[in-house]
């Protein structure tokens, strides 16, 4: 029905071409024009991803929408797009957030919004072409070409130590991405070209595999981000504006594990086999440790930051802990539940953590402190605001009936049959996250009203509403009916795990 | 005996480059002070005509001629057409620069033109002697070219410094081309290619020895570690207008000059040059990479960026594959084109009695000039090899063609320097874009055509960033054999 549109290039440009538009717009006496166009670009793809999910087969883990035109035939690069189940999910729930985004930027950007909103724009459509390329040298150029616009938001509007923040984020991820570029050369040399899936059936030795999965594993760690490259994430999350980490937590982070689902496990899956000890404990460091750190911090969004890590942590968990899993039982029936939980977790994660950092974002608006000693009682002027924020926190924490219950527990389930000590460092996570979350939830919200910027703070307003409620819709149908995400991943995850357990030596 | 007169037809641009050079010699003479446009235009013309015969040749096929000296191939042509191009670019640059600095003006086009012919003539060229012939002809118009502000002491030290250190690396390169001379009895590339290979067994030393002194003359003219030295310096002390122009089009040239003498009047020596050019990849990477870092002058930074750059390039001569010179001479097409647009912003910026030096002269572009600042940014990123802009495909080229050759430890440490390199085109931007201008009042490119052709140069890398295949198939097809 929609199979002569090219609707997966048209979600990636339709963007771009609008950030272009926006960027000039013309300069802050004209913002509210810029913001327009870039409502309007944002509201356009949002309207494409309906057809994109109409037309969706579930039945299916082939690639569909595929477009394949010859970009630089003399390298045998292509200009391959394609969705499975599990990229169509990250394209839509991109567009969500950059939606949502130019909503919450609204009123809080005031200097350079032209160019705010365009490098918003623009970034929106390179991160789409991330999930949806099909060709690894397209993959690339939007993974790195990403960098570009997110240097610029965190450097332009971010906060005190921006500069700092913003070129160690973009020589942190930089530095990652370098030896992918290698190994997607040189698997290139054992093929015709660089079709992301014609890497899939090649033979390779373990030594091969273990230094392509090595290589791969730096640029993907370093975006998920795994401990111990993790650094440069709460620097980056603190001083970006609020729509850039979101925009960090809710996209750029999956895109690491995206490419793990995508590359590592498919293409090297004996060296996954092989390494998956070493990646369970790094992520179990990830969720047990950085918890404990985030507990210790003062800013907020440093608090969320490491939070984020944490609940990274259960997704790389949930990806590795399959094979062991598949090597004692022997069967694929519970690492689908543990991968599916992975899926899961991450795109509940993008809801809860996005939300927090939004909410941040409008406490600090109001107050031009993140600090939480310098909150306190905001839950009596902001009474709306809080009972929203209540959501996102118990999300985060894993409560029963929000999207971060479903995932956790498909995760801990799972492990289980891998080994109970995975399962008992894995489940502190609940405790541990429940902590820092409320403990800072109880600081920032409730108690007395002491400081005067509190006392003059005002409830939400409409943009801002809008933004949560939708978020808070998400949150609750994800974990109240959460068949509606694995329906649409669930032939995708089956076919990769096939990929992903058997030996190519 | 007979006498043939040999086919003229493959050195029609320079032919006419050299008629043109008298009009114009004589135009300035004796039209000049009623109409001062009448130079730069007729330099302009001659530049953009040698350019359309160069495209107009395109399609003739391989020709050698003067008694096997010179040579049409597809190769000189298209380096020859990017010479040209760029220098056009250059004079539409530096322009306004000429005129508010009160520099002769007409002595500047003149000079450029004969720079260009040399590089013409040097493409082309066939043999040592025309080789040779070509070097002096572009070198010595720029030395001349720095002097010409006579009132700035730093121009004469640049000039005198270039002066010196260019005519050693011309004595290293004709005491190499005798050695050759001597064990091959040929100055012809076409005869020392067949003579080599017989002797290479029975002279290898000198013909080491030859080819070690060819090679550091070649490199030097190139300008990559360890013969870099001249670099910064020149950069630095030439004024902005002849920065521009010596650090474009001479690259071309440089490339055609190492190209000519060790790929192809040398295959016979291949496992010699390989392991010489990848010390010399390695260092100018390392040498270049690093040091840019400290540098708080602009024009420093670039010049230590350039022999970073030629070392990317080298990389894919080292990988000694057509497909490799191909994306070498991708490279370096691109970095011309880069490098262009980078040099131009600041001969643009500086005005009179200010030349734009510091990096922090940049402070608040964004604010003072959106364009220009979103230009330089396309231009930065791209020499950092950000996808997507041409730079990054530039390297990939290079990177591919040596992993395609087998070699697969020198793109990872290639990119290892990229990304250390990242770090001082990152810090231009967080300059223009993250910092408060030092003046508020915006910044007005006035002259049009100085305007358009920063815009072309700036969308240029980014489009050719998005469509790059027609470049790379003209640069694969001019090493097809």
């Amino acid at each position: 029905m929609f199979t002569d549109v090219p609707l997966l290039s048209l979600i990636i440009w339709v963007p771009i071409i609008g950030g272009i538009v926006c960027m000039f717009a013309g300069d802050d006496r004209k913002a509210t024009r810029a913001r327009c166009i870039a409502l309007f670009t944002a509201f356009i793809n949002l309207l494409l991803c309906v057809p994109l999910y109409l037309g969706f087969d579930k039945t299916t883990a082939n690639m569909q929408f595929v477009e394949n035109v010859d970009w630089i035939a003399k390298f045998g690069v292509h200009y391959q797009l394609g969705v499975d189940g599990i990229s169509i999910l990250m394209v839509i729930l991109s567009t969500i957030t950059t939606f949502l985004v130019v909503i919450a930027s609204w009123r809080p950007i005031k200097k350079n919004v032209a160019q705010y909103m365009a490098a918003f724009l623009i970034m929106q459509g390179m991160m789409v072409g991330v999930f949806e390329s099909l060709d690894a040298i397209l993959f690339y150029v939007f993974w790195e070409g990403m960098l570009i616009p997110m240097y610029l938001c965190i450097g332009m509007w971010g906060g005190a130590r921006r500069t700092y923040a913003s070129i160690k984020f973009f020589l942190y991820t930089f530095l990652g991405s370098a030896l992918m570029l290698i190994a997607l050369l040189y698997l290139r040399t054992k093929t015709t070209d660089f079709n992301i899936l014609s890497f899939y059936p090649l033979k390779l030795t373990m030594t091969e595999q273990v230094t392509i999965f090595i290589a791969f594993l730096l640029a993907f760690a370093v975006k998920i981000p795994m401990w111990p490259v993790h650094t440069w994430l709460p620097d980056a999350h603190t001083e970006a504006p609020a729509g850039g980490s979101v925009v960090l937590a809710a996209l750029m982070l999956k895109m690491g594990i995206y490419g793990i689902l995508r590359f590592s496990m498919p293409i090297t899956p004996d060296a996954s086999q092989h390494l998956s000890g070493l990646m369970i404990v790094l992520s179990l460091i990830a969720i047990v440790y950085i918890a404990v750190v985030a507990v210790g911090q003062t800013d907020m969004k440093r608090l969320i930051a490491y939070s984020s890590v944490a609940h990274m942590g259960f997704t790389t968990l949930a990806c590795f802990v399959v094979y062991k899993i598949v090597a004692k039982t022997g069967d694929l029936h519970d690492a689908y539940l543990t991968l599916e939980g992975g899926m899961v977790q991450m795109l509940s994660h993008a809801f809860s953590t996005g939300a927090m950092f939004l909410g941040v974002g409008i406490l600090y608006e109001r107050l031009h402190s993140r600090e939480i000693n310098a909150f306190g009682g905001v839950a009596h002027k902001m009474p709306m605001f809080a009972a929203f924020f209540m959501l996102f926190a118990l999300a985060n924490v894993g409560l029963p009936g929000t999207s971060g219950f479903v995932g956790e527990f498909l995760i801990i389930l799972g492990s289980f049959k891998a080994s109970y000590v995975i399962t008992l460092f894995a489940a502190t996570t609940l405790v541990f996250s429940a902590t820092y979350t409320l403990w800072m939830y109880k600081r920032v919200f409730f108690g007395p009203v002491v400081a005067q910027g509190v006392e003059n703070m005002h409830d939400l307003e409409m943009p801002e509403y809008t933004v949560l409620f939708i978020l808070a819709f998400l949150v609750i149908f994800i974990g109240v009916y959460p068949n509606a995400l694995l329906s649409v991943f669930h032939t995708s995850i089956g076919h990769l795990l096939e990929l992903s357990t058997t030996s190519k030596l | 005996m007979n006498f043939t007169a040999p086919d003229f037809l493959p050195a029609i641009g320079e032919m006419f480059t050299l008629g043109m050079i008298c009009v114009v010699m004589l135009a300035y003479l004796f039209f000049d002070k009623q109409n001062r446009g009448i130079t730069y235009f007729l330099t302009q013309i001659t530049l953009l005509g040698a350019a359309v015969i160069a495209i107009a040749l395109y399609s003739h096929p391989t020709e050698i001629t003067f008694d096997g000296s010179f040579i049409l191939d597809p190769e000189s042509l298209l380096l020859k057409i990017f010479i040209l191009l760029s220098s056009v670019f250059v004079l539409m640059y530096s322009r306004p620069y000429i005129r508010d600095n009160e520099i002769a003006h007409g002595e500047f086009y003149l000079l450029i033109l004969f720079s260009v012919l040399g590089m013409q003539v040097l493409v082309s060229a066939y043999s040592f002697l025309t080789l040779y012939l070509g070097l002096e002809v572009f070198s010595l118009p720029l030395y001349a070219m720095i002097a010409l502000r006579h009132n700035r002491p730093v121009c004469q030290e640049a000039a005198m410094k270039y002066f010196i250190m260019g005519a050693i690396a011309s004595g290293f390169l004709l005491y190499g081309m005798s050695l050759i001379y001597g064990a091959c009895a040929s100055l012809n590339i076409q005869e020392i290619v067949s003579m080599m290979s017989l002797s290479v067994n029975s002279q290898p030393m000198m013909l080491t020895v030859g080819l070690v002194f060819i090679a550091a003359g070649a490199l030097f003219k190139l300008g990559v570690a360890p013969f870099h030295m001249w670099v910064p310096d020149v950069y630095e002390g030439a004024p902005n207008a002849m920065t521009l122009f010596i650090a474009t089009a001479p690259k071309l040239a440089g490339f055609a000059l190492l190209m000519r003498l060790l790929v192809e009047a040398m295959p016979a020596l291949f496992p010699q040059w390989h392991y010489l050019l990848i010390a010399v990849a390695v260092l100018s990477m390392a040498i270049g990479n690093i040091i840019a870092i400290a540098q708080d002058n602009i024009k420093r930074m670039l010049a230590y960026s350039s022999i970073a750059n030629m070392g990317y390039m080298l990389l894919g001569v080292i990988a000694g594959t057509p497909r490799g010179y191909g994306s070498a001479m991708f490279y370096i097409i691109m970095y011309v084109v880069m490098s262009l647009g980078a040099f131009g912003i600041i001969t643009l910026l500086s005005r009179k009695g200010f030349e734009l030096e510091k990096i922090d002269d940049f402070k608040g572009l964004n604010t003072r000039n959106p364009w220009l600042a979103l230009m330089m940014l396309l231009i930065m990123f791209s020499m950092a090899g950000v996808p997507p802009s041409v730079g990054f495909f530039a390297k990939v080229g290079v990177l591919e063609s040596l992993v395609q050759a087998d070699i697969v430890w020198l793109p990872a440490l290639a990119l290892v320097f990229a990304i250390i390199g990242a770090y001082y085109y990152l810090r231009v931007v967080k300059v223009m874009y993250f910092d408060e201008p030092l003046e508020k009042t915006p910044i007005i490119v006035e002259s049009f055509d100085a305007q358009l052709a920063i815009s072309i140069n700036g969308l240029a890398v980014f489009f050719l960033g998005i469509f790059p295949t027609a470049m790379i198939e003209l640069c694969q097809k001019a090493f097809l054999v």
